[in-house]
């Protein structure tokens, strides 16, 4: 199961793009209850929007961002049918990626 | 001899006129109706189903909110998790769904029911757990996480669907019942609240920044993701906090008068749609 849940709706000239991704989003700051140890940063850095070749959306993450962020957009130029790539990738290298149908 | 038989005859009469004169007094339909008038009349303008979406149907701004959240919810990814949980196969090769009547499909709405085998009060939590250790399995942690998941699961499948909770005209029920609704109106911890100090006299007013629930359709809702948890509760986890915000020692997690609690709380709200998962502030 993809980490990703995108839903793009388009209308008119405008297509509004909404996601939510799973993901711990540690700040690096909390620490365990039972060992007292501080939890590593494990957090998204960049978050990336791809409609046509064209990067519509980007984010630069840090630990900020709440556990399983969601996202809201909206751009012009796209119509229904069209795809739409998410993709992120984290501080440790881990990523994913997902294409969705604009409807 | 014949002293010592009627002597024990005493005590069992002695024993059993009590108990029976107790449930007599029980009158769960009586309950139903004064409850649903006591909501309906107390909020007029107020669709009887609304009473499930809690402090939303209450506030609003709120509520507006809350119907923006509801376009992508929080939840989704639990209730992916449930259904995977549901169907994954044990060591034996058996699994969740197997458990339960049309592999726990839909069938929420019926939760808990009283089992007369066991004499007591089953509700899906652990139902849940006594299927995992029946199959040898581990069971989950009775609050969030994987029961949480399979919970919502097995609400989102049933949403829509009528709460439809019996209270049989058995002993074991009806004390059950009764268990429940003491519980209930009894006050208790420092701050000295019952459960129907906040849910029934003061549903709609704010208590510092929140929005009281009503108790009419509260169940109905479980389980619950709230942003204040950052994930998803179950009844076991919304009882045990609500006694520790009044101050109140919890129970454990499905102890007896929870489940009687929930049992009674279910009852109240037969014929509401099932609206869980839900999302609260």
């Amino acid at each position: 199961m993809s980490t990703i849940r995108v839903r793009a709706v388009s209308s008119g000239d405008t297509t509004v793009v909404q996601s939510l991704i799973q993901h711990p989003m540690d700040s690096g700051f909390v620490k365990n209850k039972k060992t007292g140890k501080l939890i590593p940063p494990h957090h998204i850095e960049v978050l990336e929007f791809v409609h046509g070749g064209k990067t519509v959306f980007t984010a630069l993450w840090g630990p900020a961002v709440s556990k399983n962020p969601y996202v809201k957009f909206a751009f012009k130029g796209a119509k229904k049918g069209d795809e739409i790539k998410v993709s992120w990738v984290d501080n440790e290298g881990q990523s994913d990626t997902l294409t969705a149908k604009i409807g | 001899m014949l002293r010592k038989i009627f002597i024990a005859l005493a005590i069992i009469v002695g024993t059993a006129q009590p108990l029976l004169a107790d449930n007599a007094k029980v009158d769960p339909k009586a309950d139903f109706k004064a409850f649903r008038e006591y909501f309906l009349n107390k909020f007029p303008n107020l669709k009887p189903n609304d009473f499930v979406n809690g402090p939303y149907s209450m506030d609003v701004g709120l509520r507006k909110q809350w119907l923006a959240i509801e376009e992508f919810p929080p939840y989704q990814f639990a209730i992916d998790r449930g259904k995977t949980l549901m169907n994954k196969k044990f060591k034996n090769g058996k699994s969740l769904a197997d458990c339960f009547p049309n592999k726990g499909v839909g069938i929420r709405q019926n939760y808990p029911y009283f089992d007369k085998k066991q004499g007591k009060v089953v509700t899906l939590e652990l139902a849940v757990n006594q299927c995992l250790e029946k199959n040898g399995e581990k069971p989950f942690k009775y609050t969030k996480a994987k029961m949480a998941a399979v919970f919502a699961y097995m609400s989102d499948t049933s949403r829509g669907k009528p709460m439809n909770i019996k209270v049989p005209n058995d002993p074991g029920a009806l004390a059950a019942y009764k268990k429940g609704e003491e519980y209930f109106y009894t006050r208790r911890g420092q701050f000295n609240f019952a459960c129907a100090s906040c849910h029934v006299q003061l549903p709609g007013k704010h208590l510092r920044t929140e929005v009281l629930a009503p108790a009419l359709g509260i169940m109905n809702a479980m389980p619950i993701y709230r942003s204040k948890w950052g994930g998803l509760g179950t009844v076991s986890r919304r009882l045990t906090s609500c006694n520790k915000q009044v101050r109140a020692a919890p129970l454990k997690p499905q102890d007896e008068l929870y489940r009687d609690v929930e049992y009674y709380l279910s009852y109240m709200g037969n014929g509401l749609p099932i609206s869980g998962p839900s999302s609260r502030p």
